[in-house]
């Protein structure tokens, strides 16, 4: 087993939650990597659609933009942008959303729109994209981002997508259609969200991680379930896919894949 | 029917300063040849309408052309920030930009609405987000039928879209392949259409359930080859993901920005001298 860093790490942790034949509705950046290395290990069938209209992408290089063209000729059909909102995703065929955040509460709320003020802002990020429907409408979300004091916040400059909003049953209350996120996978550790409270706790630590490097981590008190699991360290073929993946991504593109 | 015009004489006659403008294309096809003629006319006050703002409106915006941005996912796919964008709304450089924020799937709706002729769209959104608190637009409708809350927005419904294409017929109908994202319905939703094409040909040969925009539709049509660089243009040229990368050092400095402008657009009588000079630049 050759060794592997912690991006490596949580890519591939992430990358195991998604079934095979399950349908993706996948974000740019990690969680497009996350959902190809899928597909090119253990979930062949799975079905990637991408926000910009492709359906069926399976893309041999990352895309470095939400609309590169190999995702539309590699799909199966590429339909307009309304109707991938409209019919695939408000329509409930998804089963799973794929996201990215730049910061994440203990309920799996997200923010990608502003840190301070909305209208004095400390600093400007991008915005929704399709994350807030996807939040809402996808059967289930997965979360995939690099754990840090920074990022793993204890309240929310601003929610742009909802995951269990005030914990408990507040996201059923709200009249959701999914069923919200089922995990967050860092480069540290998965959580998941605690039976009832919906609280998101450790729920699995990757290998050589410390439960004080969690806690260091996590800007809202962490807590662990009472089975906390080794992950699993990343399979020789895991690995080996997703080191071609990103040689094939760099020598296209000359760089990695984007991040929305 | 659509004129066949330069670019010039089609920005002259159909953008107006104070115009609302969507000028669409989802990551592919972006007009950006059709940015900088209106950066070139000095075009002001304009409400700018865009899923994804991206360099032409990082652009737009640091020149001073408009006044308020309507939007739902604003960076540089791939590489970070518009600083351009940025600028303007934290620090209010060069001029203040009012913001009206929406997700994806509201402004898709709302094209759509538009392009229908409805006052607004309905859709199951916004659940728990913060964005219906920041923008007073995102109002709510209830189901007359079953009871259910969902969320309406107004339509998009443009003064002018300017969208590029693979190609049009000499009578100006024009056909759209690969990404289409919401040209059509942006197209449909608008008083006014511009659209740029990379070549004119005699016949079309779209296959049957094509995305063919009518001649009738349309105002003009014009040839600008190249013309949703650095985006692409599928099957003519691919994206230049070297320029969205080369764009983070000239958008993030004022002065770097300004020279840019003044010496690539405002220097420039055309989008073909503006490709030149590029060119010429880049052999150095």
């Amino acid at each position: 087993m050759s060794a592997y860093n912690t991006n490596e790490m949580m890519t591939v942790a992430a990358a195991r939650r998604l079934g095979n034949g399950s349908v993706c509705f996948v974000g740019i950046g990690l969680p497009s990597k996350a959902a190809n290395l899928a597909r090119l290990t253990h979930a062949p069938e799975v079905v990637l659609i991408y926000e910009s209209g492709p359906i069926g992408a399976k893309p041999s290089v990352l895309p470095l933009s939400i609309g590169d063209g190999e995702l539309a000729e590699t799909a199966d059909t590429v339909v307009p942008t309304g109707e991938i909102f409209r019919y695939w995703l408000q329509g409930g065929r998804i089963d799973v959303g794929f996201l990215g955040a730049a910061q994440v509460d203990k309920y799996g709320n997200i923010n990608t729109t502003v840190i301070g003020d909305y209208h004095q802002p400390k600093v400007r990020l991008p915005g929704a994209g399709g994350a807030p429907e996807i939040a809402g409408s996808a059967k289930q979300v997965l979360i995939i981002l690099k754990q840090s004091h920074r990022t793993f916040v204890d309240k929310l400059a601003f929610i742009t997508s909802v995951g269990f909003g005030e914990g408990g049953d507040h996201r059923k209350q709200l009249g959701l259609p999914g069923a919200g996120p089922v995990a967050i996978i860092t480069d540290l550790c998965i959580m998941e969200p605690e039976e009832g409270t919906n609280e998101f706790v450790v729920t699995a630590l990757h290998p050589g991680v410390a439960r004080e490097q969690v806690i260091e981590n996590t800007g809202w008190q962490i807590r662990f379930a009472d089975n906390v699991v080794a992950t699993e360290a990343p399979r020789a073929e895991e690995l080996e896919a997703l080191r071609a993946l990103e040689a094939r991504t760099a020598a296209a593109h000359g760089q990695l894949g984007g991040e929305e | 029917m659509a004129e066949l015009l330069s670019l010039r004489e089609a920005v002259e006659r159909f953008v107006q300063d104070g115009d609302t403008v969507a000028l669409e294309g989802f990551t592919h096809l972006i007009p950006t040849a059709a940015a900088h003629e209106i950066v070139r006319q000095g075009r002001k006050d304009l409400t700018l309408v865009r899923m994804t703002p991206d360099l032409v409106y990082d652009l737009l915006i640091g020149a001073g052309c408009a006044k308020k941005l309507i939007f739902s996912w604003g960076g540089n796919p791939g590489v970070g920030s518009l600083h351009r964008l940025r600028d303007a709304v934290e620090k209010g450089w060069p001029q203040p930009l009012e913001i009206e924020e929406h997700s994806h799937a509201d402004l898709a709706n709302a094209y759509v609405a538009g392009a229908s002729g409805l006052p607004f769209a309905v859709l199951r959104a916004y659940g728990g987000s913060d964005l219906p608190k920041v923008n007073p637009l995102i109002k709510s409708v209830t189901c007359p039928f079953t009871g259910e809350v969902l969320a309406a927005v107004p339509s998009v419904r443009p003064d002018v879209t300017v969208i590029h294409a693979q190609k049009a017929d000499r009578k100006g109908n024009v056909l759209i392949q690969g990404i289409l994202g919401v040209q059509k319905e942006a197209a449909l939703a608008a008083k006014r259409c511009i659209v740029t094409v990379e070549e004119i040909v005699d016949d079309l040969q779209a296959p049957m359930n094509a995305c063919v925009l009518p001649t009738w539709a349309l105002s003009a049509v014009c040839l600008v080859p190249g013309g949703a660089h650095p985006s692409y243009a599928h099957g003519y040229y691919e994206r230049d993901n070297r320029f969205y990368q080369a764009w983070d050092p000239i958008a993030r400095d004022r002065e770097a920005f300004s020279a840019w402008i003044d010496t690539y657009i405002r220097g420039t009588a055309d989008f073909a001298a503006y490709r030149a000079k590029l060119a010429q630049q880049e052999a150095n």
